[in-house]
């Protein structure tokens, strides 16, 4: 069986990955944290407009240490600066773009995937200070809901299975998955397999995945650039 | 008509014991900390405060809690970088939360605003947080159902105001700025100038008076985040 540690993809890299399906014109919410990292492998020639719940349409990159401005966070509450066209609007208004299909791709983080589409990003659901932010929000409403994680947990669970275990952000929600092993599309209550590493064999992908995944047509190889 | 008073102090100097507060803000951007600091300084208990979060390192909202004014809070993110002043209190059982996703919080609070008793939203059904909430379904899909919020009192940061109490934001300080204008019975607005009426264009303004009962300016703004570098401490 291969180690998969030696063959999976960065989160960099996964990050590229989910970046080449974001097409020109497109308007894309990114999660706190790692799907942030996805807005620096825009595809060259392709015009993005990145959305952020507190009140922003088409921020753009961090400013020079020094320069923050700090009535103009992201979500994450890290400062960023405005591109050309940028638009402010209270909170009512940035939710009704979430909840009202407005958006074309929200790309979040996951604790689980389950098969149905469930996705479970918000809570361990065990002790400490419950928070919630947009999640339960931003499952709603974008055309495109995707998901970008490593394919198992820090133990090696698998982190697509057939029940999520933790607390649910939504129900039915997850369109596609990008991990460090695979593509993966959700379709009709199943994992379909699109894309996985040519150097994890099918069954060895299977075995470190909670679910099955299905064949809807031929598996491409997941190729990545160096990162 | 002027709606502006001499000082954040007399601003706030009615907020009694009891009372619920709206505060605008979404971390630091928005958070109107003169008027925060004022209430700390007044020093009302028992108060249900609404926000986005609950505070960072020990000024502004952290510095009210730390203060034990703060007996429930309606947010959507009690975490930050320097949590400490509500986690220690929620975790010791000295402080209630109620916990609402982001959104829906807006929303309640723009139904309050609106005369809008409850609504129906998509977001957290079949989750945990949806427990105990009338569920419908409409066209195929499920749905929970929110009730408004409104408050007693909103403290509020603007940009621009007129005498009217027509108000600009400045950048995504706006957040929940005008939402809680509208949802509070008394609305307290902080801004950086008050101008004459007809000085703010009309095609400009974004919060229209109606929504805004008194005015304070404040000239130059402490930022919470920067406040939070130099690690203040208020009081």
């Amino acid at each position: 069986m291969t180690d998969i540690s030696d063959i999976k993809l960065s989160n960099a890299q996964i990050a590229w990955r989910a970046a080449q399906d974001i097409e020109d014109g497109a308007y894309v919410n990114l999660g706190i944290g790692f799907p942030e990292m996805v807005a620096r492998y825009q595809v060259d020639g392709r015009q993005a407009i990145y959305h952020t719940e507190n009140g922003i349409l088409d921020f753009g990159p961090a400013p020079a240490p020094g320069q923050e401005d700090w009535d103009l966070i992201n979500a994450g509450k890290k400062a960023v600066t405005l591109n050309p066209g940028a638009a402010f609007f209270h909170h009512a208004d940035s939710f009704a773009m979430v909840r009202g299909g407005h958006l074309d791709v929200a790309i979040l983080g996951a604790f689980e995937v389950a098969e149905n589409g469930d996705l479970a990003n918000w809570s361990v659901g065990k002790g400490g200070v419950p928070a919630v932010g947009g999640a339960m929000d931003l499952v709603h409403g974008a055309k495109r809901v995707a998901v970008i994680t490593d394919h198992v947990t820090k133990t090696g669970a698998p982190k697509l299975v057939e029940r999520c275990s933790l607390p649910l952000t939504g129900v039915a929600c997850v369109t596609r998955v990008y991990t460090s092993l695979a593509v993966v599309d959700i379709e009709a209550g199943r994992f379909v397999l699109r894309e996985k590493l040519a150097a994890i064999s099918l069954g060895d992908l299977q075995a470190v995945t909670g679910a099955t995944l299905n064949l809807g047509g031929p598996v491409a190889d997941l190729i990545v650039p160096e990162l | 008509m002027d709606k502006t008073v001499a000082s954040p102090a007399e601003a706030v100097a009615d907020i009694p014991d009891g009372a619920s507060v709206m505060i605008g803000g979404f971390g630091g951007s928005g958070a109107p900390i003169e008027l925060i600091h004022a209430l700390i300084d007044a020093g009302p208990k028992d108060l249900t405060v609404i926000n986005n979060n609950a505070g960072n390192g020990h000024v502004g909202l952290a510095g009210m809690i730390e203060a034990g004014m703060v007996a429930k809070l309606i947010c959507s993110f009690p975490k930050s970088k320097d949590p400490r002043a509500f986690a220690t209190r929620y975790l010791a059982g000295e402080i209630e939360l109620e916990l609402v996703p982001q959104g829906t919080l807006a929303e309640r609070i723009r139904a309050g605003g609106a005369g809008i008793p409850a609504f129906y939203t998509p977001t957290s059904f079949g989750t945990d947080l949806a427990a105990g909430k009338p569920t419908a379904e409409f066209d195929g899909r499920g749905y929970v159902q929110e009730r408004w919020l409104k408050a007693d009192y909103a403290l509020v940061k603007a940009e621009t105001a007129d005498r009217h109490g027509n108000l600009t934001y400045r950048a995504a300080g706006r957040n929940f700025g005008p939402l809680m204008c509208s949802a509070a019975t008394v609305s307290i607005v902080q801004a950086t100038r008050i101008v004459a009426p007809g000085e703010i264009d009309p095609e400009q303004v974004v919060t229209p008076g109606i929504f805004v009962k008194r005015l304070v300016r404040v000239e130059a703004p402490q930022q919470e985040e920067e406040l939070n570098r130099a690690e203040a401490v208020y009081p």
